[in-house]
């Protein structure tokens, strides 16, 4: 009994190296980086402390607040459009149909795709493709290449929302899988079917799958860099400019090394926001209704 | 959305209706990307028809031009290190973690400074991180292997040690007691117990690494550490309008991912759904 106070070196061995290393590569770059957000540095040279002013000087910036708006406005659209049609998506797929695994496992391909290559594809598809069949069947809106307009972000959200529904359908249809067939027919016999047995039974049932997509990807597209740089480069103009996009081509070549980190430190208080935000409502609900 | 009875009838309409689906949006891409890279620059005008005649020399030029066998070791070599490096650290500092939080407030300190660097994305730290990695010389292949080694923990703790709670300490003690050390007792008794789990951080970390674009893009400057993802990037406006080749390029790099998809299906689907439904 008395052995178990004292803690056998081995497991301080096991840990301490890593955490070391983690705080000289990733705690530390942090913390670098929300101090030099109360300075001037530009990446190089000298620098001075200039208290909150990067901060306030974020809130009268059109570019910064554009971005932010624009990448809201993008995650919200993306996580609902996503959300719901991947839903939809594992609904089906959980019916009696023929191949479930073949196309469970096709719907599912797109994850193992790199975000980059999926984006030059269809950013030739935009490009090319559509345009053809656009001036082939006389639809107008369809016969330009939306990437060099001012919908260029609707090209975006199809993009993203190609990849990301492979990984939220997988999840939903593993919550649906794990609802009891028996509740559908006890269900079936009080007259509940359709829309209405899906919101009174099978939506309560998986809402802790829906908190696991609506948090995942909520984050992900308030961080979405690799489509947006491979397919518009944050244009046209500074159009489809997102937080990440901003701090990574002003904060490395355009000599705002402290203002980007404080843009950068900005957006880690908003994620972090939101996500406690997320999941605190959405488990309440969940509470509620089991 | 069946409505109806359910039977174990199949549902003829969505069965059909999610294989078109499948066809026009999923298979549609593939295919467009698989005729562009077969066929030559005059055939252009038909996208979407087959070729002609096959042009593998498409692959030799686009093979040739982004030096693809030497970023092909790039990223197998990040790929892989990382992989093995992230199962035995990881799983050992989760094992250590889990064990002794209840025992020892530095041990709960660690979980807990470990599990919420979870909500620090990359993009954040990643102005100070070139600094930082030009400092300590890991702005090259092995350093930024090492470096996902290290950036994984968050998320990798989190998994193992959900998984590790679940084994009983009886089997520790009962090893302690027979004169086993911590290491040997981790080695022999839980690591062969983790393995479900470890399936899973394998499978997310590979494709984490094999995929990652955003870490090379800032990290890896010099032209021979480039990743197979990098060079696709970087190669873009050399490319150009040669659609041919670049398509040959793309599929260069999916084509290892496609393989690895079909014959490791069931496990990555699995793999991917328990670690996703542990978060």
């Amino acid at each position: 009994m008395k052995q178990k106070k004292k803690i056998n070196v081995y497991f301080y061995i096991m840990v301490v190296p890593m955490a070391v290393l983690f705080f000289i590569f990733h705690t530390f770059p942090f913390l670098q980086g929300v101090f030099f957000s109360f300075t001037d540095w530009k990446g190089y040279g000298d620098w001075n402390f200039v208290g909150l002013r990067n901060y306030l000087n974020i809130f009268k910036d059109k570019n910064v607040l554009s971005a932010y708006f624009f990448t809201f406005k993008f995650a919200i659209c993306a996580t609902v459009l996503v959300n719901v049609l991947s839903l939809a998506l594992a609904c089906a797929l959980n019916t009696n149909v023929k191949g479930k695994n073949f196309l469970k496992a096709v719907y599912f391909l797109p994850y193992m795709l790199g975000t980059l290559i999926i984006s030059y594809v269809f950013k030739y598809i935009f490009s090319n493709i559509v345009p053809m069949f656009g001036k082939a069947m006389g639809i107008e809106i369809l016969s330009k290449n939306i990437l060099g307009t001012t919908h260029a972000w609707i090209g975006l959200l199809i993009v993203t929302i190609w990849q990301s529904m492979a990984f939220n359908t997988l999840i939903y249809l593993s919550g649906l899988q794990t609802v009891d067939k028996g509740l559908y027919e006890a269900a079936a016999l009080d007259g509940a079917t359709g829309i209405k047995r899906f919101m009174k039974i099978t939506f309560p049932l998986i809402a802790p799958f829906f908190t696991i997509n609506m948090v995942l990807s909520g984050k992900n597209f308030l961080m979405a860099f690799d489509q947006f740089l491979a397919m518009t480069n944050g244009g046209p103009g500074t159009a489809t400019t997102t937080i990440s996009v901003l701090i990574y081509k002003k904060g490395f070549s355009g000599g705002q090394f402290a203002y980007q980190s404080a843009n950068a430190v900005l957006m880690f208080v908003m994620v972090v926001l939101i996500s406690v935000f997320q999941l605190r409502v959405l488990e309440k609900r969940e509470e509620k209704v089991s | 959305m069946t409505g109806k009875k359910i039977g174990q009838k199949t549902n003829w309409p969505v069965t059909l209706l999610l294989f078109l689906i499948a066809a026009v949006f999923i298979f549609g891409p593939l295919y467009m990307t698989v005729v562009i890279a077969l066929k030559s620059p005059q055939e252009m005008a038909n996208v979407l028809a087959l070729p002609k005649s096959i042009q593998w020399d498409n692959f030799r030029k686009a093979w040739e031009m982004t030096e693809f066998p030497k970023k092909f070791a790039n990223t197998v070599f990040i790929t892989f290190v990382n992989l093995g490096f992230t199962i035995v650290t990881n799983a050992l500092a989760s094992y250590a973690i889990e064990r002794k939080r209840k025992k020892s407030r530095f041990f709960n300190l660690m979980y807990y400074y470990f599990i919420s660097a979870m909500f620090i994305p990359f993009n954040v730290l990643m102005l100070p991180l070139v600094n930082q990695a030009y400092r300590f010389h890991v702005d090259n292949v092995v350093g930024i292997t090492f470096l996902y080694v290290v950036f994984g923990m968050p998320m990798n703790t989190f998994l193992y040690t959900g998984y590790i709670r679940s084994i009983t300490e009886n089997l520790d003690e009962a090893a302690m007691i027979d004169g086993a050390s911590p290491i040997q007792i981790f080695f022999k008794i839980i690591f062969p117990i983790l393995k479900p789990m470890t399936a899973t951080v394998a499978i997310l970390s590979v494709m984490w690494t094999w995929n990652d674009f955003l870490m090379p893009l800032v990290l890896l400057s010099d032209k021979k550490y480039q990743t197979l993802q990098l060079a696709q990037f970087v190669f873009q406006g050399q490319f150009n309008t040669q659609y041919n080749l670049a398509f040959a390029s793309y599929l260069l790099v999916i084509l290892p991912v496609l393989i690895f998809y079909i014959i490791c299906q069931k496990w990555i689907i699995s793999g991917v759904v328990s670690g996703a439904v542990k978060q």
